[in-house]
């Protein structure tokens, strides 16, 4: 009987969510399918002119992304806290921070990942040319994983409370602006041909800058919540 | 060695108990007592480092649990009173995985070894959310037969759901644990006798 | 030992008494600020050439929100301290200051809505600066509400103090980005901070009043912080006795 090693351990935690992830299959669907009909909603609402779709599209397909990121938070922590799988990751000596960003890398895989990949359809829909369309990829590749690193520390702090859910957006949704406005900001750009190099670049860097942030505030605000 | 010194424990506006000092040496087994609400589960967190003392230290070998961090975890196995298993996987797998998680590698023949120990092989291939409340308690319990290597066990009601046989088989482990030179520190409501190199009782509420 | 023993037990009852002594000279002293700030801004400051009489809200507004982003960081300040020492009163402080920032936040809006409508021609704008207080409200009220809905209040003060911190490293994002994407966006062209001419009375008198609406935030922060102290201490001897002797 070995030790195990830290990125022995990670793989091991980003292993074991998949696997439930897959036996729950009907828990992804869910944040995909409320993706897809929330934006296809927007025309339902605001008529069908193409021009003005062409112009909503990207902020409309960002903001859905971003609100069904944020449902499938509540599952993050809520399932290992009530079996008590979480009392062991904390007790697991491996840095919690590191396995808490293993768990939110299985998270985004499984929420974050689908919408990536169903997005370009949605952009159709709202008449992005092919351009737009592989930037609107781009954006939310490197902006999702933030939404899930930051909505961790929501889903940590909200653990356990009645009424977390609508508490859980008010605590993140402010958070999520600069990823909203860059995210969208570079499909608008590359439409009015201005290049989306800058709004990528900066999506990067929040992504840097919350990979070492956000674990470290989640895990302490994990220890909290099980107190 | 694990040592309490002074400690106090306080939830929401209730003081639980105050003024608690004991000292685990190798062999040591620390049976904890007291009626439902006087703090046991509370002991057995905070001497894992799940809750923090409203006062007092607790040190494992003269360091403060908090500071010894990840050396201090992974001389330690917390069986809580929640089982800590996956409804989705199945006893084999979530028994692997938690120990993994702890940091204790563990091959498919070892698990599946545990799990006959736990009179459980046939069942191994079951998802846990299928199995009976002992059942569940038993495949948790497994986690014991292959962490002897780890000197610390910290027990929330080990015996809780368990049948005779299990009860049995359980607490024998645990004695050869102790006659190893390992520690013990278990809270149950049941009577089953523990034979121990050195036991030390705590009454809490009292 | 015996010094932290000192600064988790007795800081807030030594606290208690103090801030109770000192909370109505802030109070008065607002007062007086206050009075003298407001009678510069209405008689002595002269009428903008572009804006009229309409600009004059910038007397309340300015300092309004100033106040909501020193407040947020002071806050978030005073909740870090408590959740890395466990000093009770530092998290007590943090609690108090919240309303108050929430109370400037809402300020700077409704009055930055005043001011637009003459000058915009519409309650509200997307100008950075709004926007910016617009989610600074919102991380005040995030924090305010989580504190709220955790029963225990040290575990409060602590979940409460991670989302301080996250808040106050996330203020600066946001704000650069809301006016990167206000610039890319045409903003309004007259800004509520931008007076072409800004006459040294002027000056003067937003100065004045800001330093009244400091006084009058430490003023309520003192009496809050009483309310907590009493509130969490409610079953210590000290407070007892205190109620004894009323």
């Amino acid at each position: 009987m070995n030790n195990t090693s830290l990125i022995d351990c990670m793989t091991t935690v980003i292993a074991r969510d998949l696997r439930i992830a897959l036996r729950r299959r009907a828990d992804v669907m869910t944040s995909l399918i409320f993706f897809v009909i929330a934006v296809s909603l927007f025309p339902l609402g605001i008529g069908a002119d193409p021009v003005l779709l062409r112009t909503l599209g990207p902020g409309v397909v960002w903001v859905a992304a971003l609100l069904a990121c944020m449902l499938a938070l509540a599952r993050l922590f809520a399932s290992d806290h009530a079996d008590g799988t979480l009392e062991q990751l904390v007790l697991s000596p491996q840095p919690l921070s590191m396995l808490v960003l293993a768990k939110t890398a299985a998270h985004w895989l499984t929420t974050g990942l689908p919408l990536v990949i169903i997005a370009p359809v949605l952009g159709l829909q709202f008449g992005l040319d092919s351009e737009a369309l592989l930037i609107l990829i781009a954006s939310l590749l490197l902006g999702t994983p933030t939404l899930s690193l930051i909505g961790g520390i929501g889903a940590a702090l909200t653990l356990g409370l009645p009424g977390g859910g609508a508490l859980l957006a008010l605590l993140v949704l402010p958070l999520y602006i600069p990823v909203l406005i860059f995210g969208a900001g570079a499909v608008e750009a590359t439409a009015a041909a201005l290049g989306a190099t800058a709004h990528l670049s900066i999506l990067g860097a929040l992504l840097l800058g919350t990979i070492v942030f956000a674990p470290w505030a989640t895990a302490l605000a994990l220890k909290i919540a099980i107190e | 060695m694990l040592s309490a010194n002074d400690l106090e424990c306080v939830r929401g506006e209730r003081r639980l108990f105050s003024g608690l000092n004991f000292a685990m040496q190798p062999g040591t087994l620390l049976a904890v007592r007291g009626v439902n609400g006087s703090g046991k589960t509370s002991l057995l967190r905070m001497m894992c480092g799940l809750l923090t003392p409203a006062a007092g230290t607790l040190n494992w070998n003269d360091r403060e649990i908090g500071k010894a961090g990840e050396e201090f975890r992974s001389n330690l196995l917390y069986l809580g009173h929640l089982n800590g298993l996956k409804d989705e996987l199945n006893a084999a797998e979530n028994l692997r995985l938690s120990l993994h998680i702890a940091g204790i590698a563990v091959d498919e023949a070892q698990a599946v070894a545990a799990l006959d120990w736990s009179g459980l092989r046939e069942r191994r291939h079951q998802p846990c959310g299928t199995l009976s409340q002992g059942q569940r308690r038993r495949v948790a319990l497994a986690r014991l037969k292959l962490s002897q290597s780890r000197p610390l066990w910290i027990l929330d009601e080990p015996f809780t759901a368990l049948d005779v046989a299990s009860v049995e088989r359980t607490r024998d482990l645990i004695v050869d644990h102790l006659a190893g030179g390992g520690m013990v520190a278990l809270t149950t409501h049941q009577e089953v006798p523990i034979t121990a190199p050195t036991t030390l009782p705590i009454e809490l509420g009292a | 030992m015996s010094d932290i023993r000192w600064y988790k037990f007795s800081s807030p009852q030594t606290f208690y008494p103090l801030a109770g002594a000192l909370a109505p000279w802030f109070g008065v002293a607002a007062a007086l600020f206050a009075g003298y700030g407001l009678y510069i801004s209405f008689f002595l400051a002269p009428t903008d050439f572009q804006q009229g009489e309409a600009y004059r809200i910038i007397f309340i507004h300015v300092p309004a929100a100033w106040m909501s982003m020193f407040l947020y960081l002071i806050m978030a300040g005073w909740a870090a301290i408590g959740l890395a020492w466990h000093t009770r009163l530092s998290s007590m402080m943090a609690v108090a200051i919240a309303p108050t920032g929430a109370l400037m936040t809402f300020i700077a809006l409704w009055t930055g809505a005043l001011w637009g409508k003459p000058m915009w021609g519409a309650w509200w704008v997307w100008d950075a600066r709004l926007t910016s207080e617009l989610i600074l409200l919102f991380l005040y009220l995030g924090f305010m509400f989580l504190h709220a809905a955790i029963d225990d209040p040290r575990r409060a003060d602590r979940a409460a103090a991670v989302i301080a911190i996250v808040g106050a490293i996330n203020v600066p994002i946001i704000y650069f980005s809301v006016k990167w994407w206000n610039t890319l966006h045409q903003g309004a062209s007259v800004s509520l901070t931008r007076i072409p001419t800004m006459a040294s009375t002027m000056l003067w008198g937003m100065l004045i009043m800001s330093i009244a609406f400091w006084l009058y935030a430490i003023a309520v922060v003192l009496i809050r912080v009483r309310c907590v102290i009493l509130e969490r201490e409610r079953n210590a001897d000290w407070v007892k006795q205190l109620g004894a002797d009323a």
